[in-house]
């Protein structure tokens, strides 16, 4: 019997000594780590990826082929392109013109007629005339102007087309490209920075190098002041009569059930909700930033509503019963204590919201905001709600479907422009919970 | 707190306001065909006259025509870009909702082209047969109709590569669709004698039509409902994959792109514009009449469109690869006019 019991007893091991077991264990937690570490490392990879095909794509739309060339336009000329139809094309043929002559003057010897110089430009008509347009007192004095050269000679100066692919077409021929050196050479066509791209509006499918994302950044501008006037107000509001005020019963369950529900709901559902009730219904005009925001508002107030409960409540108790304690109301309980602990955590899912809204296509995809939309700047405040105008990534959407390869790399150039934009409100958000979150 | 209450209310006031308020911009929708050239002349428009740029959106002639035909008011829109005319079925709906005098602008011709990959399988020429046989549901097979089973292009004609089949055609809400049921199944299946082996199985010819125009639903055809690039991003993946594009989205992408003849013929605009090329189609744009006058600039627009600095031979729409209307002066008068669709010409 002794001898049985004894052989019971577990063998004890030395702390010192590694057991089996323990190896055992070890090995397990050793091999979790390093599951952990990969999975890191992939996202890391995944993130690199993106970023380099990213900024390798989109850099190039912030430099552009320029064509730099003295011009003088008479009154003559002036008067002539005004009495046109089709205005620019005729000071477009009176720019061909005055840079022929000057290449002429100049002795290149790379022949040359103005079928070529056209095909080397750009749609240069509209700053042309704009330009006169503003500065009457500056026709019949020479005038330097920067112009954007076509798409494929920009595409010859980023290595997007090359001698070896280049096929005679329409577009470019082969030989035109010996011209292009000569210019280039002479320092008539340089490469430039854009501002156009930052600064400018949407342009036709023949005209890459006009094509900017300038107002559409003011279109997005509209829409998030529309979004932030009417969701943090109405979102704050439910939230701490949700958390602070009404009764536990089954009406609030279903409130909050439909909530949760709600931040779940494809945006493109949104879209079709205000096409029917903002545009349909309440007359309101198409493509105009208030719509937008208003169906961005109707998307962004789940997820701010939640946010903002969450931060209410995790305000301790404590400082509530505090201050009814000392004879506080209800109200002024909320609205001078637990309000403004919970505001780093409210501004912080406001912006968040804010973020995703602005990064949202579909919803505007019924509304009339994606398309060929290329107004000039709002001339105020209304216009800049009411005006059609696109958003970021709206006009990234439409570049990225045009055939021509310029825009193709537009589109990644205002990926990184929305980019900036969503790191920066991130950011933003990051600060503002760093700096005034208080901890319990 | 307050701060924000009454940017609130602002913003309420600025949504009631606003209803009242003109539109003063043509809204135009429709077929993604039309729209590159719908946005050219939007551009020019703009810049060379003082009417603020219209708004152009996408989405396929069906959709835009739909829109079109939700009423009459400033909340619908003035013009619906189409690459095919507008069905009878459509018209009715237009009528019933009160949109009943509409202008019909033809703005020129179309080439649809068959495209592969640059490096890919010499698919350089092709009949309409060869691209049934290749997608049809049902085929002829040793004199009889048999579910379409060809996997390789060189099983049906030895002068083709033996590349699997991979085609990507326009999807179903595209008027482009229509054409290539039309100009390249149809004749395809009637060249095949399949057509006539159905009639001859007993079916009516309306039926044996329709059973033509069916596209095997295996994988090896694929509709894209999207744009060209969308297209263009498929045969970039799939060195087989044949393509269908519009001529002028292919001539700008030469250098990814290789196209075929249809019939022995190379589609160029002269081609299409002689009407040599088969596979070409009519691109229409149509205009709400109750809207001339209320719109500003609208009327406007449409004579700037079909005008000759811009759709003729020579003008901008030309020289993106729109083939232009031999008959534009007609269609010219007909705007100047206002002539609406089934009005005596």
């Amino acid at each position: 019997m002794t001898d049985a019991s004894m052989d019971n007893v577990p063998v004890k091991g030395s702390l010192t000594t590694v057991d089996a077991r323990t190896k055992k264990r070890n090995a397990a937690e050793k091999r979790f780590k390093a599951y952990g570490l990969v999975a890191i490392m992939i996202g890391l990879f995944f993130l690199v990826v993106l970023a380099v095909s990213i900024l390798r794509s989109g850099l190039p739309a912030f430099t552009q082929a320029e064509v730099r060339v003295e011009f003088t336009l008479t009154q003559a000329q002036f008067d002539e392109a005004e009495s046109q139809m089709l205005k620019t094309k005729a000071y477009e043929n009176f720019f061909i013109a005055a840079l022929q002559s000057q290449l002429e003057e100049r002795g290149l010897d790379v022949s040359f007629d103005p079928a070529a110089i056209e095909r080397l430009l750009g749609k240069t008509g509209s700053t042309i005339r704009e330009y006169f347009r503003e500065n009457p007192d500056q026709i019949g004095t020479p005038v330097t102007f920067n112009l954007a050269a076509s798409s494929r000679v920009d595409g010859y100066f980023k290595g997007r087309v090359s001698r070896d692919t280049v096929v005679d077409s329409r577009f470019l021929e082969v030989t035109d490209l010996d011209l292009v050196d000569a210019l280039a050479d002479a320092g008539i066509i340089i490469t430039a920075f854009n501002w156009n791209f930052i600064t400018g509006s949407d342009s036709g499918v023949d005209n890459p190098g006009g094509a900017g994302i300038g107002v559409s950044v003011i279109g997005s501008f509209f829409m998030m002041l529309v979004v932030l006037a009417l969701s943090l107000p109405i979102g704050v509001a439910a939230s701490i009569y949700l958390e602070e005020f009404a009764p536990q019963n089954w009406f609030t369950d279903l409130i909050e059930v439909n909530i949760s529900n709600l931040a779940a709901v494809p945006s493109i559902v949104f879209g079709i909700l205000g096409l029917a009730v903002f545009i349909q219904f309440m007359h309101l005009p198409q493509s105009a930033p208030l719509v937008g925001g208003l169906v961005l508002t109707l998307m962004t107030l789940p997820t701010i509503i939640i946010s903002t409960r969450a931060s209410l409540k995790s305000v301790p108790p404590s400082i509530r019963e505090a201050a009814l304690g000392v004879g506080a109301s209800k109200m002024q309980t909320v609205f001078h204590h637990v309000l403004p602990l919970a505001a780093p955590g409210i501004l912080t899912g406001t912006i968040i919201g804010l973020a995703q809204a602005l990064g949202e296509t579909a919803p505007l995809l019924l509304i009339g905001m994606v398309g060929f939309i290329a107004r000039a700047y709002p001339e105020g405040v209304v216009s800049g709600f009411i005006d059609p105008n696109s958003a970021m990534p709206a006009q990234i959407y439409t570049w990225a479907a045009r055939a021509d390869a310029g825009f193709y790399e537009k589109a990644w150039g205002g990926i990184i422009i929305l980019l900036i934009f969503l790191l920066t409100m991130n950011i933003i958000a990051i600060i503002l919970r760093r700096r005034f979150e208080r901890r319990w | 707190m307050s701060v924000k209450l009454s940017v609130s209310a602002l913003a309420i006031a600025a949504v009631s306001a606003t209803a009242a308020a003109a539109r003063d911009n043509v809204q135009v929708a429709g077929s993604s065909t039309v729209l590159p050239y719908a946005s050219i002349v939007a551009e020019a428009f703009g810049d060379n006259t003082d009417f603020p740029t219209p708004v152009v959106e996408s989405g396929g002639s069906s959709s835009g025509l739909k829109r079109f035909c939700e009423g009459v008011g400033e909340n619908t829109i003035d013009v619906a870009n189409a690459s095919r005319a507008i069905r009878e079925s459509e018209v009715a709906v237009c009528a019933e909702n009160g949109v009943t005098d509409i202008i019909e602008v033809r703005i020129g011709y179309d080439g649809i082209v068959f495209a592969s990959q640059q490096s890919g399988p010499a698919f350089t020429a092709f009949e309409p047969a060869d691209i049934f046989n290749a997608i049809g549901a049902k085929v002829l097979k040793d004199g009889a109709i048999v579910d379409n089973t060809h996997t390789t292009w060189s099983e049906f004609n030895a002068d083709f590569p033996d590349a699997e089949i991979a085609m990507f055609i326009p999807g179903t809400k595209h008027g482009t669709r229509e054409v290539f049921e039309e100009k390249v199944l149809l004749i395809g299946c009637e060249a095949t004698g399949a057509m006539e082996a159905m009639i001859a199985g007993g079916m009516s010819e309306d039926d044996a039509e329709d059973a033509c125009l069916d596209v095997r639903q295996d994988g090896k055809s694929v509709d894209i409902d999207g744009d060209y690039t969308e297209t263009l991003a498929r045969i970039d993946a799939n060195t087989n994959g044949i393509g269908v594009f519009g001529l002028a989205f292919y001539e700008n992408n030469t250098d990814k792109l290789k196209v075929a003849t249809m019939s022995g013929v190379e589609p160029t605009t002269a081609t299409i514009a002689s009407g040599e090329y088969p596979v070409s189609r009519p691109l229409f744009f149509y205009v709400k009449k109750a809207h001339i006058g209320v719109i500003p600039g609208l009327k406007e627009y449409a004579q700037f469109f079909i005008s000759d600095d811009l759709a003729g031979p020579s003008g901008p729409l030309a020289n993106y690869g729109l083939v232009s209307d031999p008959e534009l002066a007609k269609t010219q008068q007909m705007v100047a006019d206002e002539k609406v669709m089934g009005a005596d010409m």
